[in-house]
């Protein structure tokens, strides 16, 4: 099992959900983030530029199976990229344990449904 | 036939009043255009304090210039300085038009001046020592400069007088200059300048609110102008009102689209509240000579609204270092002071540019000193008595809490 979390941008929100739908990966949370970094939104008041380093993404979390990794992870790519600076990142780490909290179901299974 | 005569004379009374009367409550709705431009231009820790300082400058202005002012401004001329005082004016006679009507009226010019200063010095002021000033500027800095120029005094009989229609000067200018010495004693907002003295962005939290503001403002100010004509009866009154609404319309559109195209070029990008600052700067600067310059004066003096707007914004932030959160210093001063004195160019019956000689240039020039000098020396007076006495500005932690809520006891938002 693999922890994929991908930090995106909030305009390429809709775009990542409906590819990961149609390439089966069907659950993942996401919430709202704030960072810094090499993207600027340069914003103007009054003649001034003013903090331009705080931006606004979405951070998605999606735990997959192995199998589904390399799939996972071409499907955020394609679907998040603008090719501008400031389309985000993916990291991926392994995960000890995962649980259904229905049926007690552990690992592969519990990620998921048998038809 | 006397009959027939004396019922013209009636209605020209009765048609003269309707239209004072209904100039000066849209000069009253400019209060609300000035309450939602200071709203938006500022943070919405501060939006209770500032609405309560628009509402209560007009309503102590009220009272203030019925007992007192009015009369000072208004009164039989002593030495050419000031009006003779009689207190709680409420004549019955009529000259020209009922005196309640004209105390109606330039009550709600002397608030007008009064409002401008709550801006520029938004969001660090304490609220009692903004009362106490509101009460001096009614009923002393706009009462008397006003009576040198509308009430009779030494502006008004020099050789050449000096001409300010609508209040360029005797209005925005005193509201302004007000601003510049009490916004210069009380300081800049906390973190508005680096510790190297480079100015920083403090974004107004509702563009929305400004803009909404910056229209009833344009919409007020066909009363403020117009309206001072003082008649409407008669073919000579109605052409001149029609006059002074297209170049009151002409010079703030002039004013809004230069403005924009001036932050196009400088910032790269069209800027929204500079250019609402435009079309107020623009009507600020046509004040004074909305009734004796042309449509194409009115455009030239617009244009040169948008570009000092845009660069005395800069100038008073960056350089001066004067923190002015609404910009009502290059608004109402700058551009107040450059309407005025473009009347001694524009003026088509004796400015500069139609053949009249410089005479009415020198007067102008004249009067915008010693308006200047009058408003901001009283100014400064009355910010640093204040501070050295009940104090002007709240204490660091208040300013940074939001004065909503520390001052008043209520925020707007909840």
């Amino acid at each position: 099992m693999k922890k994929v979390e991908a930090i995106v941008r909030k305009t390429k929100f809709e775009e990542v959900k409906e590819a990961l739908h149609e390439n089966g990966i069907e659950f993942f949370s996401f919430w709202e983030a704030r960072g810094v970094g090499m993207a600027r939104e340069s914003r103007v008041y009054r003649g001034i530029a003013y903090d331009t380093s705080s931006i606004e993404r979405l951070y998605l979390q999606i735990v997959v199976r192995d199998v589904n990794l390399e799939k996972t992870i071409e499907t955020l790519i394609k679907s998040a990229s603008t090719g501008e600076v400031g389309d985000g990142k993916i990291f991926v780490s392994t995960l000890d344990e995962s649980i259904r909290i229905r049926t007690g179901e552990k690992g592969d299974e519990s990620l998921y449904i048998k038809d | 036939m006397e009959d027939l005569t004396t019922i013209v004379s009636e209605f020209t009374v009765s048609i003269d009043t309707i239209w004072i009367l209904v100039a000066a409550v849209l000069v009253m709705f400019m209060q609300p255009g000035f309450a939602l431009v200071e709203a938006g231009f500022t943070r919405s820790k501060n939006t209770a304090n500032i609405l309560m300082k628009n509402l209560m400058d007009f309503s102590i202005g009220s009272l203030i210039f019925w007992i007192l002012g009015y009369t000072l401004m208004y009164g039989e001329d002593i030495g050419g300085f000031v009006g003779k005082i009689s207190l709680f004016f409420g004549s019955d006679e009529i000259n020209g038009v009922p005196d309640k009507a004209s105390l109606m009226f330039q009550t709600v010019f002397a608030a007008t001046a009064a409002t401008i200063v709550s801006g520029a010095v938004a969001e660090r002021t304490k609220f009692s020592a903004y009362i106490v000033f509101s009460i001096a500027i009614t009923a002393v800095i706009y009462p008397i400069s006003g009576h040198w120029v509308w009430g009779g005094g030494w502006l008004s009989t020099m050789a050449t007088p000096f001409h300010d229609f609508a209040g360029s000067t005797v209005v925005h200018s005193v509201g302004a200059w007000v601003g510049l010495a009490g916004a210069i004693v009380i300081g800049p907002r906390i973190g508005k300048y680096t510790k190297e003295g480079k100015a920083r962005a403090i974004p107004g939290q509702n563009l929305a609110l400004g803009a909404l503001g910056v229209f009833i403002l344009w919409f007020g100010w066909f009363g403020f102008n117009p309206g001072s004509q003082l008649a409407a009866a008669g073919s000579e009154n109605a052409s001149a009102i029609s006059h002074i609404f297209i170049t009151t319309n002409l010079a703030a559109a002039a004013g809004a689209v230069t403005a924009m195209i001036v932050t196009w070029i400088k910032y790269k990008r069209p800027g929204l509240s500079l250019t609402l600052n435009g079309a107020l700067a623009g009507l600020v600067a046509i004040t004074a000579g909305c009734d004796t310059v042309s449509p194409g004066g009115a455009l030239i003096i617009g244009i040169l609204a948008g570009v000092l707007l845009v660069f005395g914004v800069e100038f008073i932030d960056r350089k001066l270092k004067v923190d002015d959160p609404v910009g009502a210093i290059s608004v109402h001063g700058l551009n107040g002071a450059m309407g005025t004195i473009a009347v001694g160019l524009f003026s088509t019956s004796n400015g500069l540019f139609y053949g009249g000689g410089a005479a009415q240039l020198v007067s102008q020039l004249i009067g915008v000193a010693a308006v200047a000098a009058w408003a901001m020396g009283l100014g400064f007076l009355v910010f640093i008595g204040l501070k050295k006495t009940i104090g002007v500005r709240v204490s660091k932690r208040i300013e940074e809490e939001g004065l909503d809520i520390y001052e008043h006891g209520e925020s707007a938002y909840n």
